[in-house]
C-alpha cells in the first residue's frame, strides 16, 4: 500500500495553452510522482506520454515543461532546481535543461510542482502566474529587448517586488538554436536550445511569484536529516574549494590532465590557462559570491568589468556600465576563452555578459565560433563572408560574433544555427565537436577516457553533468587513459544524478560532501514515501530508459550514439594526454550490455519489464 | 543581553533564514510568511538580510493602543496574539519596516528571537547573522551608523 503523499510536492500541475491562453490545474497521479520522484523524471513522463517526439522543435505541438522537485523550495542545501523538458531546437532529442536561481522554488511556492506549456501565442507574450492568478499577457513591450531590461520591466510594470523572472533574450526570438531561457538574470536553463522553443511559441517571459508554503509530510525526520547533510558539508574542501574559486577552478584540473579541450579541441592544453581560472577571477574581477536559493556553497561570482576595463564597454547599455555581472563559470570560461584560443579575461567577462543578457548558452556559443575560427584558419571561410578575421586567439571577434551572433547579422546568421548545421552546411562536418548536435563542454575525452562514453550516450547531447567522470579519474581511482571499468562507472553516475536532477537539487552538493545516502532521507521525509538509495538508483535507470525510449521514437539510432573522427583518430602530439585517442568502440558495446539494451542500444523487452516500462 | 548581528557584506543571498523563519512561524518552508527578510541590491551585488533590532525605545510598543506588544525574558518585544487588535499601528510605527500583518489572521507579526534561540542565526550557513552578546540594542550597528554619519557631515559641508 502506497502512503499518500503528505509533503514536498504540492501534487498540481498547472497547464497554459498559450494559443488559447486558457489554463487549468490538474492533480499528478500518486504513482507517477511516486515512480519518478519529480522534476526531470515526472516531466519526463508526461513528456512521453503526451507528444508526439517526431515533431518539430518549433511546432506548436512541442511542449514546454517547467519541473521542480520534491526538495525545491526548502531548505535542503542548493534546493532551488528546476528542469525544463521539451524537444531540444539544438539537438532533437529529449531535453533536460536545469537552472537555479530563485524562481523553481518561486513556481513551487505559487503551488505547482509542473508547469506545461502548450501550443503557441499568437503574438509575443508573457505569462503571470501569481498563486492562482494564471494571465497570458501582451508581450509587445518586451520583445527584442535582453534580458536584464526584460526582468526589470515587468517587475516594475507588475509592481511586485518579489517577482522572479525566467525569460529569453533576443537570441531566443531569433531561434538561435543554442538559445536559453535566463532567470534572475544570470541564472540558465542553459543547454539544447529551449530558449529557441520559447521564443517558437512566442512566450518572451514566465513572471511568477508564489506566497504558498512546502509541507514536509516528516518534519523531525526532516530537520534531522538536513543537519546530518548540513553538517557532512560544512568543512568539506570540495565546498570550500567551490566557494573561494567558483567553478572556474576546474581550469587548473583540465589543464593538468590534458583534457582542457584548446583551439576546437585540436589541443589538450592551453598556454594562458593561468588568466582565466578561478584564481584569476577572483583575484581581479570578483567583487561578490552569490547564492542560489537554499545554497550554502555560494559558487556564483559577480564580476565587474567597468571599474577594470573599459575596452569592451562598447555597445553596453549606460545604465549597466558599472553593473555587475555573474559569471563566467568554468564551461563558460573555457569556451569563451581556451575553445576560441581567447586568453583575455575581459573579453571573457564580456562574451559571457553578453550571453546572459541576450540568452545564449556560452558553451554552444563558444565552440561554434572555435569551430568557425578553425574552418577561417584553414581557409574555408573567406574575408568576404565576415566582417572580421575570425582568428584563434581574436577578444574582439569573441565578443562583436557573440553579439552577431543573438541577432544573427552577417555570419552570426550561421553561427546561430551550431557547429554541427554551419559545419554541414560549409560542407566541413569534421569541425563541429559534439553529438547529437549539441557542442561538448570543457571536458577532452582524450584526457579523460570516461567523458567519451558519458558523452556519447547523453539522451540530451553532449553533456557533463551526467556522469563526471573526472570525480574517478583525476583522483587515482582510476587511470584516466583507460577504457576499463569507465562504462560501468558511467551507468551507475548516469542512474543516480538522473534522480538526483528529479530532487530538485543541485547536482554540486555531490561535489561538497553530500552523498546520495545523505540526499534520500531527505527525499524520504519530505513526501512521507519511505525511498531507499537501492530504489532511488532504479528510478534513474527508469527515468534514464524513458528518455531513451524517447530519442527512439524521434528517430535517433546507434548511430547518434557516436562522437567526432578527430577524437577517436587524432590523438595530442604534446602534454599528458599526449598519443590518446578514446576507444569508444570498447566502451559502447559494454555500456549498451550493462544498460541490458541490444546491439543497437534499443532497450530489451526483459530490461523494461523489469523497470517497470513493460507497457510502454 | 543576546542580540541580532547581522553583517550585510557576508549574506549571499541563499534565503536560508527566510526559510528557517517561516519554519518557525507556520510550520512550512514559506518564505512569504518569513519575519526576517533578505532584501537583494542586484546592481551593487550586495544582499542585506533585516529584522526586528529589539530597540530599547520600541516605537511599535509605544504606538500600540492595546498594549499588545510586550518583552519577554530575553528582552524580545512580542506580539501577544490574544491581545492583538490588528490596527497596524506598529507597522507603521516602526522605523525599519520589520513588524508585518499576517494576511489571515490580519494581526501583527514581528520577530521575537524564537524565544532565545533564532532559527535564522542557526541555518545562516555563512554568519551573517549571528546570536551574540551584546550591551544594548544596535551595538553592532554603531560602525555603520558613524559611517553613515561622517558621510552626512560630508554632505553638509558641502
Amino acid at each position: 500500500m502506497i502512503k499518500q503523499a503528505t509533503g514536498g510536492w504540492t501534487g498540481k500541475i498547472l497547464r497554459v495553452d498559450l494559443t488559447s491562453g486558457k489554463s487549468s490545474v490538474e492533480p499528478v497521479p500518486e504513482d507517477w510522482m511516486h515512480d519518478y520522484v519529480g522534476g526531470r523524471g515526472l516531466a519526463d513522463r508526461y513528456l512521453y506520454e503526451e507528444m508526439d517526439p517526431t515533431v518539430d522543435p518549433y511546432a506548436p505541438e512541442n511542449k514546454m515543461i517547467f519541473a521542480t522537485g520534491p526538495l525545491t523550495g526548502t531548505p535542503v542545501p542548493c534546493g532551488a532546481r528546476y528542469m525544463v523538458v521539451t524537444k531540444g531546437a539544438l539537438t532533437n532529442c529529449i531535453t533536460t535543461s536545469n537552472s537555479g536561481g530563485h524562481w523553481g522554488p518561486e513556481l513551487k511556492f505559487a503551488g505547482y510542482d509542473l508547469l506545461i506549456l502548450e501550443g503557441r501565442a499568437p503574438k509575443p507574450s508573457y505569462l503571470l502566474i501569481y498563486d492562482d492568478r494564471v494571465e497570458v499577457k501582451d508581450a509587445s513591450e518586451y520583445w527584442g529587448k535582453g534580458v536584464f531590461e526584460t526582468e526589470d520591466g515587468l517587475r516594475d510594470e507588475l509592481g511586485i517586488p518579489n517577482l522572479r523572472v525566467a525569460c529569453i533574450g533576443p537570441a531566443g526570438e531569433n531561434l538561435v538554436r543554442f538559445a536559453c531561457i535566463m532567470n534572475d538574470k544570470h541564472r540558465a536553463a542553459g543547454r539544447s536550445g529551449v530558449g529557441a522553443v520559447m521564443g517558437s511559441k512566442n512566450l518572451k517571459a514566465i513572471a511568477v511569484r508564489g506566497t504558498q508554503g512546502v509541507p514536509i509530510a516528516e518534519p523531525e525526520a526532516f530537520m534531522k536529516a538536513l543537519w546530518e547533510m548540513r553538517a557532512a558539508m560544512d568543512d568539506n574542501p570540495g565546498k570550500k574549494a567551490f566557494n573561494d574559486f567558483g567553478t572556474a577552478a576546474t581550469i587548473d584540473l583540465t589543464q593538468t590532465f590534458g583534457a582542457l579541450p584548446t583551439r576546437n579541441f585540436q589541443e589538450g592544453q592551453f598556454e594562458d590557462f593561468e588568466k582565466l581560472n578561478g584564481v584569476a577571477i577572483r583575484d581581479t574581477r570578483m567583487v561578490a559570491t552569490k547564492a542560489c536559493f537554499a545554497c550554502t556553497i555560494a559558487c556564483g561570482r559577480v564580476t565587474r568589468l567597468g571599474e577594470f576595463s573599459d575596452k569592451f564597454m562598447v555597445n553596453m547599455h549606460p545604465r549597466n556600465w558599472k553593473q555587475a555581472g555573474e559569471g563566467p563559470e568554468y564551461e563558460a570560461a573555457w569556451a569563451l576563452g581556451p575553445d576560441t584560443g581567447v586568453g583575455d579575461l575581459d573579453a571573457v567577462i564580456k562574451a559571457n555578459w553578453l550571453c546572459n543578457d541576450l540568452g545564449m548558452d556560452p558553451i554552444s556559443m563558444g565552440s561554434t565560433l572555435a569551430s568557425a575560427m578553425e574552418l577561417y584558419e584553414k581557409g574555408v571561410i573567406t574575408d568576404d563572408q565576415v566582417e572580421m578575421p575570425l582568428k584563434f586567439g581574436s577578444a574582439d571577434a569573441l565578443v562583436r560574433m557573440t553579439e552577431a551572433t543573438a541577432y544573427r547579422e552577417g555570419f552570426g546568421d550561421e553561427l546561430a544555427e551550431g557547429a554541427k548545421r554551419m559545419g554541414d552546411k560549409l560542407k566541413h562536418p569534421e569541425v563541429f565537436m559534439g553529438s547529437k548536435g549539441q557542442e561538448f563542454p570543457a571536458y577532452d575525452p582524450r584526457g579523460f577516457q570516461g567523458m567519451g562514453v558519458a558523452y556519447a550516450t547523453c539522451n540530451r547531447g553532449a553533456c557533463h553533468l551526467r556522469a563526471w567522470t573526472p570525480a574517478i579519474e583525476s583522483s587515482g581511482d582510476a587511470d584516466p587513459h583507460s577504457t576499463e571499468g569507465k562504462s560501468e562507472w558511467v551507468v551507475e553516475e548516469q542512474n543516480k544524478s538522473t534522480t538526483h536532477d528529479a530532487t530538485g537539487v543541485c547536482l554540486f552538493v555531490g561535489f561538497a560532501g553530500a552523498t546520495i545516502e545523505l540526499m534520500v532521507p531527505l527525499v524520504a521525509a519530505a513526501t512521507g514515501v519511505p525511498y531507499t538509495v537501492d530504489e532511488f538508483v532504479h528510478i534513474g535507470e527508469r527515468t534514464w530508459n524513458l528518455e531513451r525510449l524517447w530519442n527512439l521514437k524521434a528517430g535517433m539510432t546507434k548511430a547518434d550514439d557516436s562522437l567526432p573522427k578527430r577524437l577517436l583518430e587524432e590523438p595530442h602530439k604534446s602534454g599528458p594526454s599526449k598519443g590518446v585517442t578514446v576507444n569508444l568502440d570498447a566502451m559502447l558495446p559494454i555500456y549498451y550490455e550493462e544498460r541490458g539494451w541490444d546491439s543497437e542500444g534499443v532497450p530489451s523487452k526483459e530490461k523494461l519489464t523489469e523497470l517497470g516500462l513493460g507497457s510502454l | 543581553m543576546q542580540m541580532l548581528k547581522i553583517v550585510p557584506e557576508k549574506c549571499t543571498g541563499c534565503m536560508q533564514c527566510e526559510l528557517a523563519c517561516s519554519w518557525v512561524q507556520t510550520g512550512m518552508f514559506q518564505p512569504s510568511q518569513s519575519l526576517i527578510r533578505v532584501n537583494v541590491f542586484d546592481e551593487e551585488a550586495s544582499y542585506a538580510p533585516y529584522t526586528c533590532l529589539q530597540c530599547d525605545e520600541a516605537w511599535c510598543m509605544n504606538a500600540c493602543p492595546v498594549n499588545a506588544i510586550g518583552i519577554d525574558s530575553g528582552q524580545a518585544k512580542v506580539v501577544i496574539d490574544e491581545l492583538c487588535i490588528g490596527c497596524h499601528l506598529c507597522t507603521i510605527a516602526c522605523p525599519f519596516g520589520t513588524v508585518f500583518t499576517l494576511p489571515e489572521t490580519d494581526k501583527a507579526a514581528k520577530c521575537n528571537l524564537c524565544g532565545g534561540d533564532p532559527a535564522c542565526a542557526t541555518a545562516c550557513p555563512t554568519d551573517a547573522i549571528e546570536f551574540v552578546e551584546g550591551q544594548q540594542a544596535g551595538d553592532w550597528f554603531e560602525q555603520w551608523g558613524d559611517r553613515v554619519h561622517s558621510r552626512y557631515l560630508e554632505a553638509a559641508e558641502k
